[in-house]
């Protein structure tokens, strides 16, 4: 029986998670600054640790969160829309669109702002050509929309190869970076954060309209679920949060696709708790993996891509290993 | 005189472009049982989806509680009707109770969550179709008759004045066919609830209903009490298989010759 009650508590644990893996993200890193520090630091007293601190760390500590956050919340949204558990965030080609721009800004030389204008760019033409290829005929079923998704995200894959194959060797590296995910690239934390708030805003009045789209069309639309409006709205709502998570940080992995099942294997299907519980849990393991991917072999840094999969792969087998049979 | 729950006026069902139904009048009241019988393919599930409202006709009109089906809201339509599938697919996780309680989603306001009076209305639906004790399963851990016997326990927590089943006896054991045709015979009797029903064995369609609509499939259909219309003649047109007719107490019963 889902209760406001159990939702509230597991959401507050989880906010609890959230701040303790902003603050070790303050905290840890080449530059050690104690607990003390970072709070001076926060409540404004200047400094050299507290420079470290509100410039360098802060920033990206809050960048990986809302990007953690978006894929988190826009994979359980694709999840619901194509009914589709294996679905995340670049399963409909919007993370492929968005390679595909920053590869050829890179490519050109661009600078970071060209970069992030151009993936934005192509993660919306992406979205754009699924919607319009897959709604053709005005069905636009789930399996119309996932395979058009699916081949267009192959298209772009070939492109990025190809940008990636004539580039010259000594832009090759930060190409890579991009496409795996990389928060040390971001140059603005707060436009991903406000698109996280919005889009969390935007989603929560449906959710237990999602419920009822998650368990069949015709079942949701007899039970009082206005479909078309629903499915239109998720799918630009999912679709414009992964463009300002990959804009931010490049195609990082993993996270859209594993925190929702996280979730729901902890707590159940229910979209009023899953949505938000999915923001926070997406958005404490991306600054966690962030923070490690800084500090593992520093002062080199590897890519969070990486390092979202290593700790998600294990965490996640061993919830499905202890789900009752 | 009252108004009838469903009024289909001159309705045309098209499936790909060929018309299954071709101007059907139909006109159903409070606590009142028709059947639906037709061939495999003779569009009888777009048919009773039609009168659900959750397809638009080819032509005509259709009035749920007096009000023109088209101009209302999906959340009006399912206060003034509920619709059970032929196909339940799950590909997500949920227990026995939620899926139950998702039947009163549109008595809800957005940002209502389920009280304890609707998870009293829930589980004495479950208790109505036997899934009582049962409240905490995952629902891919019942059988294709627990699953069906949950459809339709989903669909009274509903509680709406009309219920339309597409083959509600789908997977159900001999016992609990007849306990669900029971439970909506007395949910017409008593509540005055409507009941129109996709049925594939015409002698429960005597036995349980009132009025039996034919579907031929090729847009000719026919409407009548059960007494008169299903007959051998009628009925072996319907399925072109030659059928012979027993009577018993009452009750009648058709074998193939």
């Amino acid at each position: 029986m889902p209760t406001r009650h159990r939702a509230f508590l597991i959401l507050a644990s989880l906010g609890l998670l959230a701040m303790a893996s902003i603050g070790l993200a303050l905290t840890v890193g080449s530059f050690k600054v104690s607990y003390g520090e970072v709070l001076a630091a926060l409540l404004g007293s200047e400094g050299g640790a507290g420079d470290v601190v509100l410039q360098l760390r802060l920033p990206r500590a809050l960048a990986g969160f809302a990007c953690g956050g978006l894929l988190a919340l826009a994979g359980a949204l694709m999840q619901v829309l194509l009914r589709n558990p294996l679905a995340d965030p670049y399963v409909l080609g919007i993370s492929g669109g968005a390679g595909v721009g920053a590869m050829f800004a890179m490519l050109l030389g661009l600078p970071v702002l060209g970069v992030d204008g151009l993936a934005f760019v192509g993660a919306f033409a992406a979205m754009l050509l699924v919607f319009g290829l897959a709604h053709g005929d005005g069905s636009w079923t789930q399996t119309r929309l996932l395979l058009t998704g699916v081949i267009v995200a192959a298209g772009c894959g070939a492109l990025v190869a190809l940008m990636l194959s004539i580039a010259d060797e000594h832009k090759l590296r930060g190409m890579l970076f991009w496409l795996m995910g990389d928060l040390g690239q971001s140059a603005q934390w707060w436009p991903a954060f406000a698109a996280l708030a919005v889009a969390l805003v935007l989603a929560m009045p449906f959710a237990r309209e999602l419920n009822l789209l998650s368990r069949g069309l015709m079942q949701a639309q007899a039970l009082g679920v206005a479909v078309g409006r629903l499915r239109y709205a998720i799918y630009l709502l999912a679709s414009l949060a992964t463009a300002a998570s990959v804009t931010t940080a490049g195609s990082i992995g993993f996270v859209g696709l594993v925190v929702p099942h996280l979730v729901r294997l902890a707590t159940g299907n229910d979209q009023r708790l899953l949505l938000p519980a999915s923001v926070l849990a997406g958005g404490s393991l991306l600054v966690l993996a962030d923070t490690l991917a800084r500090t593992l072999i520093a002062p080199q840094q590897l890519p969070v891509g990486v390092l979202t999969a290593l700790i998600g792969v294990p965490v996640f087998l061993f919830l499905l290993s202890r789900q009752p049979k | 005189m009252t108004r009838p729950l469903l009024e289909a006026k001159q309705l045309v069902v098209e499936i790909g472009g060929k018309t299954v139904v071709d101007r059907v009048d139909l006109s159903v009241a409070s606590g009142e049982r028709i059947a639906i019988l037709g061939r495999n393919g003779a569009g009888k599930s777009t048919l009773l989806s039609t009168l659900a409202a959750l397809r638009p006709p080819a032509g005509g009109a259709l009035l749920l509680d007096g009000e023109d089906a088209a101009l209302l809201h999906a959340r009006e339509a399912a206060l003034r009707r509920a619709w059970l599938g032929q196909f339940q697919s799950d590909p997500f996780g949920s227990s026995v109770l939620e899926t139950a309680l998702t039947g009163r989603h549109p008595h809800l306001g957005r940002w209502d969550w389920e009280s304890k009076h609707d998870a009293e209305l829930a589980r004495a639906a479950l208790q109505a179709v036997g899934l009582d004790g049962m409240e905490a399963r995952q629902i891919h851990t019942l059988s294709g008759g627990e699953r069906q016997r949950l459809a339709i326990a989903t669909l009274l927590t509903q509680a709406a004045p009309l219920y339309l089943l597409d083959e509600p006896l789908a997977h159900l054991d001999l016992n609990h066919q007849m306990a669900v045709l029971e439970l909506f015979a007395s949910t017409a009797r008593d509540c005055g609830a409507g009941v129109i029903m996709v049925l594939h064995d015409p002698a429960l369609a005597h036995r349980f209903c009132d009025r039996a609509l034919l579907v031929y499939g090729d847009g000719r259909t026919e409407i009548g009490t059960v007494d008169r219309i299903l007959t051998a003649d009628t009925l072996s047109e319907l399925y072109g298989y030659r059928l012979r007719q027993i009577e018993d107490r009452g009750h009648r019963c058709f074998i193939p010759e």
